[in-house]
């Protein structure tokens, strides 16, 4: 990949506005199909294809900026809550990993999904202060595998495209 | 089909560990708490509201956290949340609650269990 600045900044760019996009797209298709908070998490695309193709730090800006916007645009405070601690986990738990060179970005969109379904169950304990939401934990263990292995899926042909 | 990689390996060995590990929890989660509640639990903010036979038809207003409200119907030995003022609506798409499946309202912050005596 060409390491020119202007290139970063254009780039950069365009993935904001595709994880922004995907986020609302997310928004328009009412995934859930009888249990709720079941998403597919499609804005991880552009932040795991941002991960391999440019740097963390790049990846890092793309992932606030589609927080903070998204949250304005189709949320509510506690909606970015949720969104905020999930995503930054999620985050710090996919750069870890790569680094280990141990997983695929199919692996990696793994354990990002379930570490954000795990952060987000962590802050709903904290929120409504009773533990019996822990019910829900298999459910979301499981969804988040899905959904993470359909997106690390489609986000390692785009790195492999781009590279 | 081409040899996986030790990364596609390892990328399998997760997924499945994960999977295991859910279907395992909701197993044992269907095991320990059995579906047999008596009394509906309802509390807001982390605080009892109200706590009410199973057994007995009714309906309850639950005042939920900052004003918001959501319509809590006991019918027939169920209780479900058939009406919510939140935008996401998700405590009345949950239907009706058991001992393993709370209705929760995060937006009201009320949660609607079932308890045995």
């Amino acid at each position: 990949m060409k390491k020119k600045y202007s290139y970063n900044i254009a780039f950069c760019g365009i993935m904001a506005a595709l994880a922004i996009s995907l986020g609302y797209l997310e928004v328009l298709i009412p995934f859930s199909v009888g249990i709720y908070g079941i998403k597919l998490g499609l804005a991880n695309l552009a932040i795991l294809s941002l991960l391999y193709l440019a740097d963390m730090k790049s990846a890092l800006a793309v992932h606030l900026l589609r927080i903070v916007v998204c949250g304005m645009l189709f949320g509510n405070a506690v909606a970015f809550l949720y969104s905020i601690v999930g995503g930054l986990l999620s985050f710090v738990a996919m750069v870890l990993l790569k680094k280990t060179e141990k997983l695929s970005p199919i692996g990696i969109s793994i354990c990002g999904g379930v570490v954000h379904n795990l952060a987000q169950m962590a802050v709903a304990v904290i929120l409504v202060d009773n533990l019996k939401i822990a019910f829900y934990l298999p459910v979301l263990l499981i969804a988040g595998t899905v959904a993470g292995a359909l997106v690390g899926v489609v986000s390692q042909r785009i790195i492999q495209k781009l590279k | 089909m081409a040899k996986l990689s030790k990364k596609h390996r390892n990328d399998i060995i997760l997924l499945s560990a994960v999977l295991l590990a859910g279907i395992l929890l909701l197993v044992i989660f269907t095991i320990v708490l059995k579906d047999t509640g008596e009394t509906v639990v309802v509390t807001v903010d982390g605080e009892e509201f109200l706590r009410v036979p199973l057994d007995e038809d009714a309906e309850f207003w639950i005042e939920g956290y900052d004003g918001g409200k959501n319509l809590l119907v006991i019918k027939d030995g169920t209780a479900r949340i058939t009406e919510a003022d939140c935008p996401e609506q998700i405590c009345v798409k949950t239907g009706v609650a058991s001992e393993i499946k709370s209705i929760v309202c995060a937006h009201n912050r009320v949660v609607v269990s079932i308890e045995k005596d």
